[in-house]
């Protein structure tokens, strides 16, 4: 088993507060290293509080298991902060499609001085407003479409 | 204790007495997406705490091989009020939604300041925490400021709440700038920031606020003699009430795990 083929079973691995997103997806996933007893892996939490590290950490160690790769040692690293620059494009479809607008580029949102969505996720339309800044987990915010009147969820440019 | 293990400490109580404060109003909060933002500011704040408490257990144990080891809880959950060295301003009751916000506000572009300074730390472990919570920060101090504005410049009742916090809370402002032994220690070794050299920066970014809010300026005062320190473990005995919620289930069960 080599490094691709890890990374690759790591496709499995998912936020478990947006099951469409794996770990490589939301850019959380920092390393994998073969190491002589056991496989390194590295990853680095959203935010500070994020409850949902623990959880991932026994994800990625049970997934590998099941394929028989072990012993998996998880560590956590702050530096660099994550931002939502680490999404992926792939992660940025596959959150649309789910239904929250994805982040623009941090340095488009410090630029501009705002940070919002471009439209709504399910209607597309630009006609949009804030409801709250915090949404459902810390990494989101609450819209609401003027036009279809769904309320969605913004993935905040962090 | 070596004094960078004290700082950290320090740094690790603010965020944690604040994010305990701050999570009494869930369940609680005026309406229910200011219940989830402040619910969210509260778990940024612990999350921040637990980084400081992880980097502080792992120094003070280095420094102490010989002892038993210290974790991140038993630096949470098992010391006394004398022992912890927040700021009092943290540890202040609720009140009401504006005393609550006039507190974050105070903090946040406290914190701000601070997290920009240790950013530049030497102690690379310290700096890399600072450059990721400076992230989170950075918004509760844009949601904290929207509120100033919001309850200041708003009716003759959240604008006569509002300075009545202001009164509230004046008295532990000073606190914020003096620094203690360990703070101009770490300071002079490039590790730690000197709290009064954010003194100006301070009330250069509360004071245009609180005008937009119609409210008045934050006077700049002494510390005077009386002021508790906080920092040095005299608190007002607002802490003791909060450690004994907090601390219940380790004080009666000790090593409980769930």
């Amino acid at each position: 088993m080599n490094r691709e083929e890890i990374i690759s079973i790591l496709e499995e691995v998912k936020d478990p507060e947006i099951p469409v997103l794996s770990i490589s997806d939301l850019g959380i996933l920092r390393n994998v290293e073969l190491l002589e007893n056991e496989v390194r892996v590295t990853i680095t939490p959203t935010y500070s509080g994020c409850p949902a590290m623990d959880m991932i950490r026994q994800d990625i160690i049970n997934t590998l298991k099941k394929k028989g790769i072990g012993p998996v040692t998880v560590q956590q690293v702050l530096s660099p902060p994550w931002t939502s620059d680490w999404i992926t494009a792939e992660g940025k479809k596959k959150l649309e499609a789910y239904g929250i607008a994805p982040p623009a580029l941090a340095h488009t949102c410090e630029a501009a001085g705002r940070d919002e969505p471009d439209h709504c996720p399910l209607c597309h339309s630009k006609n949009i407003e804030l409801i709250s800044r915090f949404g459902s987990t810390s990494c989101k915010a609450l819209y609401r479409c003027k036009d279809c009147r769904e309320p969605f969820d913004y993935f905040k440019c962090h | 204790m070596l004094p960078l293990s004290s700082y950290i400490i320090h740094l690790a109580d603010n965020a944690l007495i604040l994010g305990h404060r701050n999570s009494e109003w869930t369940g609680h909060g005026p309406i229910l997406e200011q219940d989830i933002a402040i619910s969210n500011i509260a778990l940024d704040l612990v999350g921040q705490s637990r980084n400081f408490y992880q980097l502080a257990a792992k120094k003070i144990n280095e420094a102490s091989p010989e002892r038993v080891a210290i974790t991140e809880d038993g630096l949470a959950y098992l010391r006394n009020a004398g022992e912890f060295k927040n700021l009092v301003i943290v540890e202040q009751p609720n009140g009401d939604w504006g005393k609550t916000l006039l507190r974050q506000f105070y903090f946040s572009h406290f914190q701000y300041l601070q997290y920009q300074a240790l950013c530049g730390s030497e102690d690379t472990d310290l700096a890399a925490i600072a450059e990721k919570s400076i992230l989170e920060t950075r918004y509760h101090v844009k949601w904290s400021s929207e509120w100033i504005c919001r309850l200041g410049d708003g009716t003759t009742e959240s604008h006569g709440r509002m300075l009545k916090a202001m009164e509230a809370l004046e008295p532990w402002v000073p606190e914020l700038f003096v620094a203690a032994d360990y703070e101009k220690a770490t300071a002079d070794n490039n590790q730690g920031v000197d709290p009064a050299a954010l003194k100006e920066d301070w009330f250069n970014a509360v004071n245009p606020i609180l005008n937009t809010a119609t409210l008045p300026a934050c006077a700049e005062q002494q510390a005077l003699g009386s002021v508790l320190s906080g920092k040095d473990g005299y608190h007002s005995e607002h802490l003791d009430h909060i450690l004994k919620d907090m601390q219940y289930l380790q004080r009666t069960y000790p090593g409980c795990e769930w």
